[in-house]
């Protein structure tokens, strides 16, 4: 049984999301770019702020990357599997691929000097910025992450 | 080369000897479209051997990790054939993006197109 956003977050896990949905995907990047404009659909109908969304789409962005480019090596038979629900307070996601995985703490600090033009850790830098909690699975082929919402949706911080 | 049309994704006005680029796209996400970009721009620098580039991000509300790591592949070019590259017009939340990852320091980045053009 793989463990859901809530059971790592201790979320509470009783209430019921507004949306869920779980799609597999294969290593395409036009099929990742369709499923964030659909979960970017219902984040807007949920009137969720414009830096909320801003947040999700970026880390869903380079999570979806590393699943498809680093993952799954860009092999289109691998499949990307990702659910996610939408509460009143936050956004979830898992997102695991079929690749061998790796060791999120190996990643080489992005903004140390001499790594500056690397092409790594970026992403998860960002990821780790913009949402509430990412967490890796042990094999480290799969995240989950979280974004609770701001309260305040009038102001823009 | 790509197989696919190459349609132009960068506008390029020439202010004195400065080499003005905009942005044809609002989002710079796609792998593709990102590779797509990163080939013009270094283009420019490679093929037509322009040296001081300003870049004018006013029509990008967003843009991905990969596509910082073409910006720096360019300044890195420019640097070498002793060019320069100044960015310009960051929306507030990219430039946060800039900042997260610390190339707000790494890069010359101008708030208006006008004050970048006086950082050559």
């Amino acid at each position: 049984m793989p463990l859901t956003v809530a059971d790592t977050m201790n979320y509470p896990r009783d209430v019921q999301p507004a949306v869920a949905a779980n799609v597999t995907i294969s290593s395409d990047p036009a099929e990742a770019r369709r499923i964030q404009e659909e979960i970017e659909r219902h984040l807007q109908a949920r009137h969720v702020s414009e830096h909320d969304i801003f947040s999700i789409k970026l880390a869903l962005e380079e999570a979806l990357v590393n699943a498809i480019k680093h993952g799954n090596q860009m092999d289109r038979t691998k499949k990307v599997y990702i659910s996610y629900q939408i509460f009143a307070d936050r956004f979830d996601v898992q997102i695991t691929d079929d690749g061998s995985g790796f060791d999120p703490n190996e990643v080489p600090d992005p903004t140390a000097f001499e790594n500056l033009e690397r092409p790594c850790g970026r992403g998860l830098m960002l990821m780790r910025h913009y949402m509430t909690e990412v967490v890796f699975n042990q094999r480290g082929n799969g995240v989950l992450m979280s974004k609770v919402f701001r309260r305040n949706d009038n102001g823009k911080k | 080369m790509s197989s696919q049309p190459r349609r132009r994704r960068l506008e390029v006005e020439q202010i004195g000897d400065v080499t003005v680029v905009n942005f044809v796209d609002r989002k710079i996400l796609d792998e593709q479209n990102i590779q797509i970009i990163g080939d013009q721009l270094f283009s420019l620098v490679d093929n037509d051997g322009l040296r001081k580039l300003l870049l004018n991000f006013g029509n990008v509300e967003y843009l991905s990790s990969a596509a910082l790591g073409k910006l720096i592949t360019l300044n890195k070019k420019l640097q070498a054939v002793g060019g320069r590259l100044v960015l310009c017009n960051i929306d507030p939340q990219i430039y946060e993006v800039f900042e997260i990852t610390r190339l707000d320091k790494f890069f010359n980045i101008q708030k208006e197109e006008q004050a970048a053009l006086q950082a050559f």
